[in-house]
Parts: structure tokens; C-alpha cells; sequence
């Protein structure tokens, strides 16, 4: 029998190299999947990892999925060093994009330069509220935040469903289960022309910076590390709890939100039932790829959403399943848990007892 | 002096066949090592027909998960073993063995939610009950009634008369004075670690007890003519016509008192809290009160409501040079200058995986200028952090090492340090010198005795009577979260020190 012995001292160099080995394991553990599914080792490689960014087109296309994983795995690292375990960003994204997106239905055809800050506003709004829900529950009741919040991701897409085919479904539209398409005031301008990368890039590196300044340089984001390393060393030094719960879900579901609103009012323009491709649980594994550090998370993020690249890429040239990118998701997370634990504990050998 | 028991027989444990223990402060008992907490939520699954363990504490949530087996086990073992009906207290979740075993199994799930649903109390009445219920030979009992009411404690001590008069031997460890005296034949007093004394319970009182417990005088003096000085009759009560001794309680708020507790109450939060009874307390400047007491009395139920991390219902219940803070949190305490020291050095005074300079600026910035632009300033942390370091000696790498590589006593002189340098009104300590070395000790004490001379009011919760005695002004005790009265520390002897930590009152 095989035990775990925690260590005196975990190194905190191997802290940082861990996501390395992870990729690493995880590309070893992809030749042999390749290797299964029997199709050519390097060119599965290539169409999965080089191809997509070889264009200019599909740099900006890596800028444009990175966006809300970034941005989601920055405000979600602020509440995981906190331990607050926001598993819920999907939900809030979801609810982002439909508080966004009222505000942009509502103001159809308006043109001025309101229109856009009114839907991050009503964006961020909704993620907020969706994630006060979880809040509210942990602090009052004691409930579990990661099954109040992760629950509620299925309330918010139902919910996206319902709206796109009932109140805010477009009138000229066929009875497709979608709104009208955004008119242009309530579209983020373009930041390369002839792409897709939208200005919502640009504010996923501003919330990197935020993130980084908050946690690093701020009372407030001391006090949420302290709340993750001894809660009771931050209550006897006077920090509220119940108040960084609360700060932390509002933080992941305001960004959340509008991550979700960039979605809409970017890439789609319009709101549909399927808004996203998972970002919002992506974004966990981008936090902890990213060490919880806001520039881990930059990298961790174009990493994922290389990852999403690559699979839509090895779909079309290989005829690989789309599932291809869930499975490497979710190895990498395996291997990086697995790499953890052999940091904090050492292997033991040994005998089961009599 | 971590913890005085006083044993109430003397037996050598290998005679017995079948040995039941509840609790487990005992270190070893048939080889086993009954500290080991882990071990001890086995024991209801690994229990041999030698040994059967049953515990208090944090582990009986474990315990109810195999609280059927172990109601299976105990009904089977008793069945063989007697056929005679069982002595067991007729009381509410305290279930016959012939129901168990007749039964259906429904019996047994509704036991068990019943088991899931019962409190605190009722789960140790449980635990008690399944102890009696096998009949053991040789029963062991450490501190079995701190969670019961006077009313349960009594019966609980009918069941255990009955059960010795029955033939069982009870072995029945505890520090309350009273309840050896009430049940115990024979006592035995350990005192850290060695048997001291033996005495016969009934002819003792309270006050040659505590003596003994306390290492003061021999067994063989005459128990009466010590009394007399102390004001306590041999019965234990209070003599009104005996010497008033020193026993002096101060006005509860003299006009230069900076911490006043008045009257504070607090129901324990968790289910192995202890429940604050009407805590009066004064600490004027310039002076250190001591809080003596056994481990687990409400000295970190007190330093909770003290510091800040339990807030009270009123907010006159502790008043700060003449400020009401009882509804205030830690942090504005903190900013009108109470600042506390926790028992706990890792993960409540400090956290382990921060910098010195990390730690400094966690109580620091309240009342030292840690931060720049409301940005945290590293420098000024560090040169806080630098400060403490050079003031109480503090060995470590500088102020960039993690405060979880210090040595406890160096982070001790560190925690220490850190309040103290903050110029408080009142600084309240709990156990400041836990586990730490001679020299450490005697900075922390000396610069504990420093800040009570510049006017602070200083406020030491610890377990360690000699240093109490060295280094406060006025002394009381907790017992059952109940506070005595405090008396000038230098009209005490350790003796009745003693009583008060047991729970009985010095004459006035």
C-alpha cells in the first residue's frame, strides 16, 4: 500500500515548474492517445499545436479565445487564494451575457458611445448577482459554495434557453432560438482589422494588471491570502470573513459577467443559446495552470485556448472528435494535480497492517 | 504544569481482562497509545475483547459513523458475557441491549439518526452509556462530565456507585476537586507525570487535595490545621467565621481600569466549546492579571471574546478606557489599541507560509503606518519586521524567512514582540511562553513587565502557575468557563491556586 507523507518543506521552485512538467506529461500522454487513435503522431502535433498559430489570423484568434479565460482565471485565482471556491464561472458568464445583452436589446438602434459601457455595466451586474447567490447562502447558511454556485451554472443556461426562445427572441428571425444580432454601438470595436480580436483582449490584460496590483500590492488582497493560508490568523488580525466571501464571488462573477458580455457583444453578436464553449470552467484550470499568480494566468491562459484552437484545427485536417481538446483539458489538470501532490507529500511504501 | 489529575485507584491494568476507556488523556494502557486520536476512532471497529475504547472530543463525530457496529458489538459482547439484565441508566438515547439484539435492523438506523441528531451532551451520555453497557470489569474515566449538567454529572455518579458496588472497578480521572471528593474511595494525585501522593477522598478536602495537586505540603500533614489559614473547612465550604485571608476583590471598575470585562456571557459556538458564565474582570494600567486554569476551561473561548474574533451581544460587555467595544471586531480593537496574542503560534498569531515582514504588517498595519498610498508598503514592513527582530532577539534569516522555519520560541518572541511594539493600551497573552526556551521566556517577560510599567494593562492567560506567580499583580482562575474572583497574586500559594483552578471559592 502506497501512503501519502506530507513534507517539511515543499520547494517552492518545483511550485512553479510543475504546469512545465504537466505540459510536458500531457504531450507524452498525447502521442500515445494519438498513437491510438491512429493517426500520424507529428502531424496530429502539428495540426493540433503549430497550425493554428501560424497565421495572423490565427494569433488573433488565440487573443480571442484567451480573452475570458484570462479574465475569469484572474478573478477566480483572487478567490481560490482566498479559498473560495468559485466553480461556478460558467453560470455567471451565462448571466453576463444575458444582462449585457438585454441592456444591448434594449437600447436597439440607440447610437452613441453610452451604449457599450450600459451593457458592461448591466453585464457585470448579472454575473454579480449570480454569484451573490452562492455568497449569501455560504455566509448566512454555511452552504457549500462550490455546489450552490456550480448548480446554478445549469439555472443560467436554462434560463439563456428560455430568453432567446421567448422574450428575447428576434422578431424577424424565423423562430431560430436567437436575438436580433447587435447593432453596431453595441459591438466592441475591432482591435486588428480583418480579425476577430475585439477590445476585450486589451481589458483582459488591464484585469491581469488589476489582479496583480490587488493581490500583491493591497490590504484587501492580503487579507484574502491570509484568509487561504490560516483563516483564524486573519480573524485574530481583524479581517471579516463573511466580507472577502463576499468580495471574492462578487469579483469572479462581476468579471465573470463580463467576460460573457465581451462574448456577446464580440465574436457572436447576438445572444444564443450557446455562448460558450466551457470558458468559465476552463478558467479553473487556467487559475491553477497559472499557479493562482495573475501573469501565470496570462500564460496559462493562451495555453487553454491554444488547446481550443488545436482541436477545432486537428477536427477539420484530421478528422479528430472535438473531444480531442476536452481530453487534453483535462489531462493537463490531471497531471498538474498529480504534480502538486507530489510537491506537498512524499510517496510511502508501505505494509497494510495485519 | 500542563495538567494535574488526580486518580481515584490505584490497579495494575494487566490483571483486568476487559478494559473500557472513555477518553483518552492517559498515555499508555495495555501497551496502546491512547493519545493518538486516530487510533482511538478505530478503536470502535478494532476494538479486541481485551480492550474497548470509547472517546471524548473531537473524534466522536468519526465515531458515529460505526456507532451501529460498535451497538452490535457492545450488545454481543454483553450477551455472552452476562445474562443478567443490564445496569443501564434509563435514559433518552441510551437504548436497551435486549432491544438492540431482538430487534429489526430499523432499530439500529433509528438509533442512528437519532445518534446523528442528539447534541453534544447527549453523544457523551451515548458514549458513557456504551461503556456501561458492556459490563466492564475495569472502567476508565478522564474528565467524563465536561459536557454534562450538575443534574446528569449526578446521575452519572449513581450509575458508576452502583456499577462498583456491583463489582466494577473504576478508574476516574479528573481535576475537579468536588467530584473526587463525591465519588472516589481512594486518590491518587499525579503531578507531571509522577504519583505524588494517595489519599482517601472522603477524609480530605478540597483545599489538602489541591495542595497535593498543586506539589504544596505532604498528605501526611494534618489536613485541618492547614485549612484554617485558608478559610475553607474541611467539608469544603467556605467558613464564614474562618480568616479572611487576603482575598481581596477588587472594585470592579477603578477609575484607571483600561480593560473592564462586565459580565460577559457567550454560548459555546461549536459543539466542544466551553460557554462563558458572567466573566467580571479588570485590568488597570500598569498592571498584569493573570487567568490560571486547566486546558480547556474557555481560556480560548475568553481570548476570542477579548481580542475580537467573537463578537458580543452588548456592546458594554468589555469596555476599553471607557470606550464600549464588545460589538466591535478585531481589527477596530486592534485600532484603539487592544491588541491580543493568541495561544496558537502557527495559524492564528502567525501564518506559516508568509515572510516575517508579512506577519509583521498582519497586525502591524493597524496601528503602525504599513502602508503607502493605502498600497502596502514592503519597506516599511520589513523595517517593522526588522525592528521587532533586533528588539526581543529573534533568531532567523532576516525578515524574509517564512514564520512556519522559526523555532517556536523564537516565534514566540516574535508574536510577542510584534504587539508590544505597537505601544498598546492593553495587550492580553494567552500561554506566552509555551514551549519556549529559558531565555526566550525571560525576554518575553521582561518586556511583558515593561509595557505594563509604561501604563499598558496587560492581561496573561496561562496554564503555567510559576510563571502567573512571577509575573502578575492579581491572579484568578477559570474553571467551566466560569471566572473566580481575582486576588493579589502575592497573598496566593500555589495551594490556592489550586482550588481556584478546581473550582472552589476562597473564603472572602
Amino acid at each position: 500500500m502506497i501512503r501519502l507523507e506530507r513534507r517539511a518543506d515543499p520547494s517552492r521552485l518545483m511550485g512553479w515548474l510543475a504546469p512545465v512538467f504537466a505540459l510536458l506529461a500531457t504531450l507524452v500522454a498525447g502521442v500515445f492517445l494519438f498513437a491510438l487513435l491512429e493517426v500520424p503522431v507529428g502531424e496530429a502535433f502539428h495540426a493540433f499545436f503549430i497550425d493554428p498559430v501560424s497565421t495572423r489570423y490565427g494569433l488573433a484568434e488565440l487573443g480571442v479565445k484567451a480573452a475570458p479565460l484570462v479574465m475569469i482565471g484572474v478573478a477566480l485565482s483572487i478567490g481560490f487564494r482566498a479559498q473560495v471556491w468559485n466553480i461556478g464561472a460558467e453560470g455567471q458568464l451565462i448571466a453576463g451575457a444575458i444582462g449585457g445583452g438585454a441592456v444591448a436589446l434594449a437600447l436597439y438602434e440607440v447610437e452613441g458611445w453610452f451604449v457599450l459601457p450600459a451593457m458592461a455595466v448591466g453585464g457585470v451586474l448579472a454575473g454579480m448577482a449570480w454569484a451573490a447567490v452562492p455568497a449569501l447562502l455560504r455566509t448566512r447558511y454555511g452552504a457549500n459554495e462550490i455546489l450552490t454556485s456550480l448548480m446554478l451554472t445549469y439555472v443560467a443556461g436554462l434560463l439563456l434557453g428560455y430568453l432567446v426562445s421567448g422574450p428575447l427572441r428576434d422578431p424577424d428571425g424565423f423562430n431560430f432560438p436567437e436575438s436580433r444580432l447587435f447593432h453596431d454601438a453595441a459591438l466592441l470595436p475591432r482591435v486588428l482589422d480583418g480579425t476577430r480580436l475585439h477590445a476585450g483582449a486589451l481589458v483582459a490584460l488591464g484585469i491581469v494588471v488589476a489582479g496583480w496590483v490587488l493581490l500583491s500590492r493591497t490590504l484587501l488582497g492580503f487579507a484574502l491570502r491570509v484568509n487561504g493560508a490560516a483563516p483564524r490568523a486573519g480573524a485574530q488580525a481583524g479581517f471579516s470573513q463573511n466580507r472577502l466571501i463576499w468580495f471574492a464571488l462578487l469579483c469572479g462573477g462581476g468579471v465573470a459577467g463580463l467576460a460573457g458580455l465581451f462574448e456577446v457583444a464580440g465574436p457572436i453578436g447576438q445572444l444564443s443559446p450557446n455562448i460558450s464553449p466551457g470558458y468559465g470552467f476552463t478558467a479553473i484550470i487556467v487559475a491553477f495552470l497559472g499557479r493562482l499568480h495573475p501573469v501565470g494566468v496570462l500564460l496559462a491562459g493562451l495555453v487553454m485556448a491554444l488547446s481550443y484552437l488545436g482541436g477545432e484545427s486537428a477536427q477539420i485536417s484530421l478528422n479528430l472528435p472535438l473531444a480531442v481538446t476536452g481530453v487534453f483539458q483535462g489531462m493537463l489538470l490531471f497531471f498538474l494535480l498529480a504534480a502538486d501532490v507530489t510537491i506537498g507529500f512524499r510517496l510511502v511504501r508501505k505494509r497494510s497492517r495485519p | 504544569m500542563r495538567r494535574s489529575t488526580v486518580l481515584t485507584s490505584r490497579i495494575d491494568l494487566r490483571n483486568h481482562r476487559k478494559i473500557l476507556l472513555v477518553d483518552g488523556t492517559l498515555a499508555f494502557v495495555g501497551g496502546l497509545n491512547i493519545r493518538d486520536h486516530n487510533l482511538l476512532a478505530l478503536g470502535g471497529r478494532h476494538a479486541t475483547r481485551d480492550v474497548h475504547f470509547a472517546v471524548r472530543g473531537p473524534v466522536l463525530a468519526q465515531i458515529d459513523r460505526t456507532f451501529r457496529d460498535d451497538w452490535r458489538f457492545a450488545a454481543k459482547e454483553r450477551l455472552t458475557a452476562a445474562p443478567v439484565p443490564a445496569p443501564v441508566p434509563a435514559e433518552e438515547g441510551c437504548v436497551d441491549a435486549r432491544v438492540l439484539l431482538d430487534g429489526p435492523d430499523e432499530d439500529y438506523a433509528k438509533l442512528q439518526m437519532t445518534m446523528v441528531a442528539v447534541i453534544n451532551a447527549a453523544r457523551q451520555r451515548i458514549e458513557i452509556c456504551r461503556c456501561l453497557l458492556q459490563e466492564p470489569e475495569l472502567l476508565i474515566m478522564d474528565e467524563p462530565t465536561s459536557v454534562l449538567t450538575p443534574q446528569e454529572v449526578a446521575e452519572l455518579f449513581e450509575t458508576l456507585r452502583r456499577l462498583a458496588r456491583e463489582g466494577t472497578a473504576i478508574l476516574y480521572i479528573s481535576h475537579k476537586l468536588d467530584e473526587i471528593r463525591r465519588l472516589c474511595d481512594e486518590a491518587t494525585i499525579l503531578r507531571e507525570g509522577r504519583r505524588v501522593a494517595s489519599a482517601d477522598p472522603g477524609r480530605e478536602s478540597a483545599a489538602s487535595l489541591a495542595a497535593l495537586m498543586m506539589g504544596e505540603g505532604a498528605v501526611s500533614e494534618a489536613p485541618a490545621a492547614t485549612l484554617a489559614t485558608l478559610g475553607v473547612g474541611t467539608d469544603g465550604e467556605a467558613r464564614a467565621d474562618a480568616p479572611t485571608a487576603h482575598a481581596i476583590r477588587s472594585p470592579l471598575t477603578e477609575p484607571s481600569a483600561r480593560l473592564v470585562l462586565d459580565g460577559v456571557t457567550l454560548a459555546s459556538k461549536g459543539a466542544h466549546g466551553i460557554t462563558l458564565h458572567g466573566i467580571d474582570l479588570s485590568v488597570a494600567e500598569g498592571e498584569i492579571v493573570g487567568i490560571a486554569g486547566v486546558a480547556g476551561n474557555g481560556q480560548d473561548e475568553l481570548m476570542a471574546a477579548i481580542g475580537g474574533e467573537t463578537r458580543l451581544e452588548s456592546a458594554s460587555g468589555i469596555r476599553l478606557d471607557d470606550q464600549d467595544i464588545g460589538r466591535a471586531d478585531a481589527g477596530e480593537r486592534r485600532r484603539l489599541g487592544l491588541c491580543a496574542v493568541p495561544e496558537e503560534r502557527l495559524g492564528h498569531a502567525a501564518v506559516p507560509t508568509m515572510t516575517l515582514a508579512e506577519n509583521a504588517f498582519l497586525t502591524g498595519h493597524h496601528r503602525r503606518p504599513l502602508r503607502r498610498f493605502g498600497l502596502r508598503s514592503g519597506r516599511a514592513s520589513r523595517a517593522f519586521a526588522d525592528a521587532i527582530i533586533a528588539r526581543f532577539d529573534v533568531r532567523c534569516n532576516g525578515a524574509s524567512s517564512l514564520a512556519g522555519s522559526l523555532s517556536g520560541g523564537n516565534l514566540q518572541k516574535f508574536v510577542v514582540g510584534r504587539e508590544i511594539l505597537q505601544e498598546p493600551a492593553v495587550l492580553v497573552v494567552s500561554q506566552p511562553t509555551w514551549g519556549v526556551d529559558a531565555g526566550a521566556a525571560a525576554v518575553i517577560h521582561a518586556a511583558l513587565r515593561e509595557l505594563a510599567a509604561s501604563g499598558s494593562a496587560v492581561l496573561v492567560v496561562s496554564q503555567d502557575l510559576d510563571e502567573l506567580m512571577a509575573l502578575t499583580d492579581r491572579l484568578g482562575a477559570l474553571c467551566a468557563g466560569h471566572l473566580s474572583a481575582l486576588y493579589p497574586t502575592a497573598s496566593l500559594g500555589v495551594r490556592e491556586v489550586g482550588l481556584l483552578m478546581g473550582g472552589e471559592t476562597l473564603a472572602a
